[in-house]
């Protein structure tokens, strides 16, 4: 007949030892605080990073692939292979012809140019691309038009501005029709587009897009940076890519090239970023094992100043188990109510910058938020074992014996 | 379980205790044979570090002995797991200490709740319990002062209350007045009678000849033995010897901690 001790006793029992201690309390729960709310915070700040960063890659579409000149598999050196082929406006027309699951291929070139009018000077980035380029980053148009559609070989002194270059060249004023220079040349502006912001690194707003033949000129290039492919369907991606890289070995006889998905580019950036925020939450969880060995410190020095009183709960008929509950409970309760006072303010916390930073869509993982506080009772449980069992090992005669 | 007709309810039977103390061996108690009927009331006296203490927690299933055996109400003792000792501590034997040992952060009602908490008495039924028992000690206006707030008389009193609430066949008491005035232990004193006289065997260790005089009868132990048995109104012979033993200790009526009465409990 193992009596038992009912779990709200327990507590109840547990929790009034903890009555005359507040600020030892206090401060072994401070720990596990702490390192519950680095858990919640840190896991946050990594997983809005990634979220942050695959919502960009979003916004670019996802049916997108990417052709770069050379092969970035041996950091960045060509090896054995020597210079690479010119990726080329032949390249980016034959694979726009060839391919069915192709529905249009950007070629682009870039370089920094001065934009000129009048007295006013800017520099700014210069696309050389052709109007599909538009269509596949989904480019949208305020003023005027884009780059004609036609023929990509035929190049002609027209430009389009962005956003942010159009307003500091022109003010208020409509600069469609009018004359300026790009890089010495002298170009017609023929559109300006909507306010697009940043993506992936270029301002698109200040930005200056010519015909891509014309910018190989004026740029000096006989290779086109990249070749932006949209497919026309997100299924097709993988075949298109398979068809886009056969193809272009074939005219190149070798494979010096890249071809990106913006699913490769985005499952990498957010691999890492995975990784990033296990290690972050790997270092937040040593913070709460510290926490831990607070809490056992705590425990021991509560064991040895209740000497006496463990040895009067043997006397009154406590049996070492129950003993052993009641101070595992004191430890569990300690670390579990620091887990959940870590986790409202570690939360709090997150609200609060996410106002400040918006752009960060900051949220703490359930699964970090599970781990933190699971961790945070183990903590509790392994670290007060060791003061629980010292506790039944009293001799209770000795115990007694003192004062 | 049920007595057989002629079983004491303790007999002892060559109780030897040794204790290692840095490296030698120290013989607390050597070959104790003894029996106490159910319902007597038996003082341990002895020189301090006779083994009277050591006597009182083996008897309360505290210690255990390194040889020879112990039956309570005819059962083995020693032969008992670790869960059937808490349970015999539990229901059959109350503790009383000359520091009374209660929780100072516990009110007097928590602590004489203590033992049913453990024994699994259901909250309501624990505090109507505590209550009437810390009434029937006199101490019912003093039911959710801390022991700080208490006399020494009144903490001995909870304490009393707390180990007989779970109605145990046994009382030992370790210098129930050793610490306290002498109207205070009187008072004390009289209730250890009241219980004696309902049933419990009572067991006193004591170095106060009063004390002692209220027995039915007087175990005497020297370096571990018993020396000496006489009837609690004989005790003046014991006097006597403990004299040759322990002059200095036998002060007439001396509490055990001259002015320690009104100090905390702790």
């Amino acid at each position: 007949m193992a009596a038992k001790l009912s779990p709200g006793d327990l507590l109840r029992f547990s929790t009034t030892s903890l009555r005359g201690h507040g600020l030892r309390t206090g401060l072994s729960l401070l720990g596990v605080v702490i390192g519950v709310m680095a858990v919640v915070i840190l896991t946050a700040l990594g997983d809005g990073a990634r979220t942050y960063v695959v919502d960009q890659f979003a916004s670019l579409g996802t049916n997108l692939l990417i052709v770069l000149p050379g092969k970035t598999e041996t950091s960045g050196s060509m090896g054995m292979g020597g210079v690479p082929n010119d990726l080329t406006l032949e390249d980016a027309q034959t694979v726009e012809r060839s391919i069915l699951e192709v529905s249009r291929v950007a070629p682009v070139v870039m370089g920094t140019e001065e934009l000129a009018y009048g007295e006013r000077r800017r520099q700014l980035a210069v696309v050389g691309t052709t109007r599909k380029y538009a269509e596949a980053r989904d480019l949208k148009i305020a003023r005027g038009d884009f780059l004609p559609a036609g023929d990509m070989f035929r190049g002609s002194s027209v430009v389009v501005l962005g956003a942010q270059a159009a307003r500091e060249i022109f003010d208020e004023a409509d600069p469609v029709g009018e004359i300026v220079r790009v890089g010495g040349w002298r170009m017609r502006v023929i559109g300006v587009m909507a306010t697009q912001g940043t993506k992936l690194g270029i301002n698109f707003d200040d930005i200056a897009i010519i015909p891509i033949t014309t910018g190989m000129q004026m740029l000096n290039r006989t290779s086109l940076f990249r070749m932006v492919i949209q497919v026309q369907a997100y299924a097709d991606i993988d075949s298109a890519k398979d068809k886009v890289i056969a193809l272009i070995e074939e005219r190149h006889e070798e494979e010096d090239f890249t071809v990106l998905t913006q699913d490769s580019m985005m499952s990498t950036f957010a691999s890492i970023l995975d990784t990033l925020t296990l290690v972050v939450a790997a270092i937040a969880a040593i913070s709460l094992t510290v926490a831990g060995i607070g809490i056992m410190n705590v425990m021991l020095v509560s064991v040895s100043e209740r000497t006496r009183e463990i040895g009067l709960l043997k006397a009154v008929g406590a049996s070492s188990g129950q003993i052993l509950t009641a101070f595992l409970t004191e430890a569990v309760f300690i670390s579990a109510s620091g887990g959940l006072l870590g986790l409202a303010l570690g939360w709090t916390a997150v609200k609060i910058l996410v106002v400040f930073f918006p752009a960060l869509p900051a949220s703490p993982p359930t699964w970090a938020v599970t781990a933190a506080l699971g961790l945070s009772i183990a903590v509790g449980g392994i670290f007060g074992l060791l003061p629980a069992r010292r506790a039944t090992q009293l001799d209770p005669v000795a115990a007694l014996g003192q004062r | 379980m049920p007595q057989v007709a002629d079983e004491p309810r303790i007999r002892l039977t060559g109780i030897t205790r040794t204790f290692e103390v840095g490296g030698t061996e120290v013989r607390a108690l050597v070959n104790v044979d003894e029996e106490i009927r159910s319902g007597e009331h038996v003082a341990i006296m002895g020189p301090s570090g006779s083994g009277k203490s050591t006597l009182l927690n083996v008897l309360g299933c505290l210690d255990k002995p390194t040889s020879g055996s112990y039956f309570l109400d005819g059962r083995e003792v020693g032969s008992l797991e670790s869960a059937e000792l808490t349970q015999v501590r539990r229901h059959k034997i109350g503790f009383v200490f000359q520091f009374f040992h209660l929780i100072p952060r516990l009110s007097a009602v928590e602590n004489v709740e203590l033992p049913m908490l453990f024994a699994g008495v259901p909250k309501k039924e624990r505090r109507e319990r505590a209550s009437t028992a810390l009434a029937a000690v006199g101490l019912a206006d003093r039911v959710t002062h801390l022991p700080e707030q208490l006399s020494g008389g009144e903490r001995q009193r909870t304490a009393l209350a707390r180990a007989t609430i779970l109605e145990p066949s046994i009382l030992l008491a370790d210098e129930p007045t050793g610490n306290l005035d002498s109207s205070s232990g009187r008072v004390v004193l009289d209730i250890l009678d009241r219980l004696n006289d309902e049933g419990l065997t009572l067991l006193v260790v004591t170095h106060d000849p009063k004390v002692a005089h209220r027995a039915d009868r007087v175990i005497v132990l020297v370096d571990g033995k018993v020396v000496k048995r006489v009837p609690g109104d004989r005790v003046v012979e014991v006097m006597a010897l403990l004299a040759e033993e322990e002059p200095e200790a036998l002060e007439p009526g001396e509490p055990g901690e001259p002015g320690e009465g009104t100090k905390t409990g702790e």
